[in-house]
């Protein structure tokens, strides 16, 4: 849980932590540009999955989501064709499911293996079991999208946000977000957009 | 010069009347029926899009206004409710104005969003924010929002308080005794 509070008060920036806060919540996480760590997580086959196992990727497009928010559910269908349309060009979808499952029963291993088969996923849905991994990430929320890029030094933060700009009607889209970074660094162009914000479900620590 | 004076000092004091008659003419309505009043509050649920809801957000009235992000899907934000229902119970004669903001999804207002604000009988003001381009909007409440829910800000005038967590009624009421003195 975020418990750092940022209180203005004039020009006056006092960060204050809670009482309650345990060591590591000012856990921004990744900034554009970092590179970002490597991780082994459990996949819905009982399979472990980093990174590093897609030799030929040209980078990834790591995606925070669950099965019990429904922002993410309304996002699932379009993480898919993400999916399909990027993973044959070298950015596949790596699916990371965040949450506590004692908070949120419905996110468990079996459910989200059920969810998967039902939706069709073709990527890996990876469980944070230690929920070690978002934290570094800073992701906050679900959905939370990640587009890295595997460069000499390691995978490039290139892009942090949203999927596209409009959750509840995929035909009222403007704007492709994720798409226009993936486009963009396919291209060997800089990323338009490099940080977005949309509403999501707090991941439940 | 002193005609004009004379003249809004009158203008002020005839729509001040008239503010009073409103309110004294709901008021009545209030005491005439309870169930009316409930219904009424449900079918009256306001929603705004970002540009009609942003008001809400820049009152320098010298109140202190506590708006909190939630929906009834989120979990952590229906269980963080009471404190904010509390909060209004305790404060708002205090000059404390609790304003719960939802965000849910707009084909559920009748179905789960009404249906939630009767059973629970919420009595703090109850609004709906209904913008789909968010990566506009968020950044305008407060910079350092995520768009994580729940999400709260507090603020008199200018002086101001954002956080993307939860409360208990303690934390909360915490944050805002700074804010009454």
């Amino acid at each position: 849980m975020k418990k750092v509070v940022k209180f203005i008060s004039g020009g006056l920036l006092i960060l204050l932590v809670s009482a309650f806060t345990v060591n590591k919540t000012i856990s921004d996480g990744y900034k554009i540009g970092d590179v970002a760590e490597d991780f082994s997580l459990k996949n819905i086959d009982g399979k472990m999955v980093s990174m590093a196992d897609y030799k030929k990727a040209k980078g990834y497009i790591i995606t925070f989501t669950c099965n019990t928010c429904p922002y993410a559910v309304m996002y699932e269908d379009r993480i898919v064709e993400l999916n399909k349309k990027y993973a044959p060009k070298g950015y596949p979808v790596i699916a990371i499911m965040p949450n506590n499952i004692a908070v949120k029963p419905g996110d468990a291993l079996p459910e989200m293996k059920k969810r998967a088969e039902e939706k069709g996923f073709n990527f890996p849905y990876l469980i944070d079991e230690k929920q070690s991994v978002y934290p570094k990430f800073g992701a906050t929320k679900t959905p939370h999208i990640f587009v890295l890029e595997k460069t000499n030094k390691g995978n490039v933060v290139k892009y942090i946000g949203a999927i596209d700009d409009n959750y509840k009607d995929p035909s009222a889209v403007t704007t492709k977000y994720v798409e226009a970074a993936v486009d963009a660094l396919l291209k060997g162009n800089p990323v338009p957009e490099t940080e977005t914000k949309a509403i999501g479900c707090s991941i439940k620590v | 010069m002193k005609l004009k004076v004379l003249f809004f000092a009158i203008l002020i004091m005839a729509s001040c009347s008239k503010v009073k008659k409103k309110e004294g003419l709901s008021q009545l309505a209030i005491n005439e029926s309870v169930q009316k009043k409930t219904q009424i509050k449900n079918n009256d649920l306001k929603i705004y899009d970002f540009d009609g809801f942003e008001k809400f957000l820049n009152q320098k009235d010298g109140k202190i206004h506590v708006i909190n992000f939630w929906a009834t899907w989120c979990g952590p934000c229906v269980k963080e409710l009471p404190y904010f229902e509390k909060i209004h119970e305790t404060y708002k004669d205090k000059n404390v104005e609790v304003l719960l903001v939802s965000l849910d999804f707009p084909h559920q207002y009748d179905s789960k969003l009404k249906p939630f604000i009767k059973d629970k009988k919420l009595k703090s003001k109850v609004i709906a924010l209904d913008d789909p381009d968010m990566n506009t909007w968020i950044p305008k409440v407060d910079p350092t929002w995520s768009g994580a829910l729940p999400a709260t800000i507090i603020y008199k005038n200018d002086q101001s308080a954002f956080f993307e967590q939860s409360f208990t009624f303690e934390s909360l009421e915490k944050e805002i005794k700074p804010f009454l003195k």
